[in-house]
């Protein structure tokens, strides 16, 4: 195979300058800042630190509650990404059929993702509030059955919910968008050929958006690991008792609350290499399952 | 026409009469965490200071909440941008002390010449801000102290003639209560402020030892072996049998709602509160009363709570003369008034406090009893025990308490096995804490 490349490498490094400089700046620079403070104690004032090599690592990796976080964010993310990818799924195939009414839900599908975190966790805190909420109906027949402020699976639950509530906006846009791209003329012959929706579905539309599919579990399962602050802050604040502390609301809570900039920096390292590992995985194992065309 | 011309004449004119006076003035950043209300109040400070003279002009900025006060002002503080005062919680403060990166109050009100009488601070304020050496590291602003608030009808209907002293008392009260027909008697919501700090104040039982950290960095928690113990003992109980609920913001309703709209009897909260309860106008008959303590145990005074306010190092002179004076002006009775009045808080010099008793201001509606707090904080002289509470990683050691309380009360421990956890994680943040600052004391 030929390649194409630049005589002179100048040119092409000063193409990719900008983006490296940004990447440096906002990527490279903090991530090696945090490395560093992860092996210190810092203090918050600055005023100097003192070198204590990976004591931070090993006081997190011997504590039960870091482990009981770790176990808390995989439970989170992949509960949450399944929940959402086959919800925004299901409505994109119905939106996708043109049933009645699917030109509204196209557009007021998208609207939840527009909402910012805290307000989703305002929102469901009314929703899943045991005395007054939606579900207290609940505790009406069952008194006492549903309070996820004593509760911590409960907690998870009402967490794992209104994550995904909030992303199903986001990947129904690229599923619709994926189906949208199948060519008519395949669904219609199919059809021709007596094939009814749910075996087109299976046969046909999923195998051929699996590229959407793939790239919407990276982004979720991705996004669950980080992005899940906002939630967790106004929900439940990482309780009861840890139920739902997960590792990037820890890092927020240990970090900023409470000063300890070390640890925090820490429990960064070690989230920035979890989620690059289980996006090489996801990669490596998923992706040759994908078939681009 | 001409209107138009005059409007932009005069226009004009007031714009150059405003960019003279305030080239003339010297600037000072001040950063506060509080929000809403209260926050609008602090602004209006600032605009009062502004307006009572033309030498110095306040630049207030809200930060959205405590954390974020101090949180904000350590980032800018690295990067050199941070502002001269700060308004700072008093959990968040161990790190800034034994940095060294703050203006003594004391010093400056000294090196700027401004007269203030330190010893008409309330001891139980003073103590809590102040050094070993007695002197003032920030000034006291926003004050306040815990009580509880009860309503009356709810007493009467339950035969309940006092409002109790002890929790032996108010333990007969939940059940009068509950014998009255009134299904929650105590709103709960955990909180190391009134359960863990302040109990152990008026019981004068150490929550650490060194005298509560302030003799030095090598602090060991104990409140795993004190009276605290058996009080969540109780309250882990009332909740077991339905006395007392948790009411939580994250359960969608904060004790306090849960009290003004009538569904829970009691809850314990901050006097600042005082001023919102009055403010959301409960339909029933409310007053607060001193937080209780158990028989046999001499009732000591309760500390202050709230923020004072920092000043931080690294500012021109110019701008540390501005704040003092600024500092000087909150600390005047006029506008110590005016913070309690539009507020819950409560005054922090004695002569301010006797000048309003004079004056029948406690005697007035929404303020009656409102005093309350300062019976409370001035119950006796500060013990050892009661000065205060002085912790590095302060505000993660109270992060522990709660989540093993939590633990305790969603029945996975027992609440000793739960205490005994926080005090031994508390226990290494505190090691953690002496190391990083490793050689320092706390000034």
């Amino acid at each position: 195979m030929r390649r194409a490349y630049f005589k002179a490498n100048w040119i092409a490094a000063l193409l990719v300058a900008p983006q490296l400089l940004i990447i440096f700046v906002f990527f490279y620079w903090p991530a090696s800042q945090a490395l560093y403070w992860s092996l210190t104690l810092e203090q918050p004032w600055g005023g100097g630190n003192t070198w204590v090599g990976f004591e931070n690592f090993r006081t997190l990796l011997s504590d039960a509650y870091y482990w009981n976080s770790v176990r808390v964010s995989f439970v989170f993310a992949i509960a949450s990404t399944a929940l959402a990818m086959s919800m925004a799924l299901v409505l994109a195939l119905f939106a996708d059929r043109q049933l009645r009414g699917y030109k509204f839900f196209r557009v007021g599908m998208i609207w939840p993702y527009a909402i910012a975190a805290p307000a989703v966790g305002l929102a469901f805190r009314f929703v899943f509030n045991p005395h007054a909420g939606i579900l207290s109906y609940i505790n009406e027949v069952l008194p006492g059955f549903w309070d996820p402020t004593v509760n911590g699976t409960q907690a998870v639950i009402m967490v794992v919910v209104a994550g995904a509530w909030k992303s199903i906006a986001y990947n129904f846009i690229f599923f619709l968008a994926a189906l949208q791209s199948i060519p008519r003329s395949l669904i219609e012959a199919s059809a021709m050929d007596g094939a009814g929706p749910m075996r087109r579905m299976r046969d046909l539309q999923l195998p051929l958006i699996a590229p959407t599919f793939f790239f919407i579990l990276v982004i979720n399962i991705t996004d669950s690991f980080t992005d899940s602050f906002g939630i967790v802050d106004v929900l439940t604040g990482g309780g009861p008792a840890r139920a739902t502390d997960l590792l990037v609301y820890k890092i927020y809570a240990d970090g900023f609350r409470g000063f300890d900039y070390s640890g925090a920096a820490a429990q960064s390292v070690i989230l920035m290499v979890l989620v690059m590992a289980l996006t090489f995985v996801q990669f490596r194992y998923i992706e040759r399952r994908v078939h681009y065309t | 026409m001409t209107m138009k011309l005059a409007c932009s004449v005069a226009a004009l004119a007031i714009a150059a009469a405003g960019s003279v006076g305030a080239q003339d003035r010297v600037k000072f950043e001040y950063w506060y965490g509080l929000t809403g209300d209260l926050g609008a109040v602090v602004l209006e400070t600032c605009n009062r200071f502004n307006a009572s003279q033309d030498k110095y002009e306040a630049v207030c900025i809200g930060q959205d909440g405590y954390d974020q006060a101090v949180q904000n002002t350590i980032a800018a503080f690295r990067a050199n941008q941070h502002p001269t005062l700060l308004q700072s919680f008093d959990a968040g403060t161990a790190d800034l002390m034994l940095s060294g990166e703050f203006y003594p109050v004391h010093k400056l009100m000294a090196d700027t010449g401004i007269e203030v009488d330190w010893d008409d601070y309330f001891p139980g304020i003073a103590n809590y801000y102040s050094a070993s050496t007695g002197e003032f590291f920030s000034m006291p602003w926003n004050s306040s102290t815990p009580v509880y608030y009860f309503n009356k009808d709810h007493f009467a209907a339950a035969g309940i003639t006092e409002a109790p002293l002890t929790w032996e008392g108010m333990e007969a009260a939940f059940y009068a209560l509950r014998d009255s027909g009134q299904a929650c008697a105590l709103a709960y919501a955990p909180s190391t402020w009134i359960d863990l700090e302040q109990f152990s104040m008026v019981h004068n039982v150490p929550v650490a030892s060194n005298d509560n950290g302030y003799a030095g960095l090598d602090t060991e928690l104990l409140f795993n072996t004190t009276q605290h113990v058996q009080h969540m003992e109780n309250i882990q109980r009332w909740i077991g049998e339905g006395v007392a609920q948790i009411r939580t913001a994250q359960s969608g309703m904060t004790a306090r709602d849960s009290f003004v709209s009538g569904e829970c009897s009691i809850f314990f909260s901050s006097i600042a509160d005082h001023n919102t309860v009055h403010k959301l106008a409960p339909s029933f008959a409310w007053d607060v009363q001193i937080i209780p303590v158990y028989e046999g145990f001499a009732r000591h005074n309760t500390v202050v709570g709230g923020a004072s306010l920092w000043v931080l190092s690294g500012k021109t002179d110019a701008e540390y003369e501005a704040a003092a004076n600024y500092l000087a002006f909150l600390a005047t009775k006029p506008e110590q008034q005016f913070l309690l009045e539009n507020t819950g808080y409560i005054p922090v010099t004695k002569s301010t406090y006797d000048a309003l008793l004079a004056e029948g201001f406690y005697a007035r509606e929404p303020f009656i009893n409102r005093d309350i707090a300062m019976k409370s904080l001035t119950y006796t002289e500060p013990t050892n025990l009661t000065r205060g509470i002085r912790l590095g990683s302060f505000i993660q050691i109270r992060a522990e308490w709660v989540n093993e309380v939590q633990a305790a009360l969603a029945g996975q421990k027992t609440m000793q096995e739960a205490l005994d956890t926080a005090v031994a994680r508390g226990n290494d943040l505190l090691d953690r804490f002496e190391r990083t600052y490793a050689g320092k004391t706390f000034p």
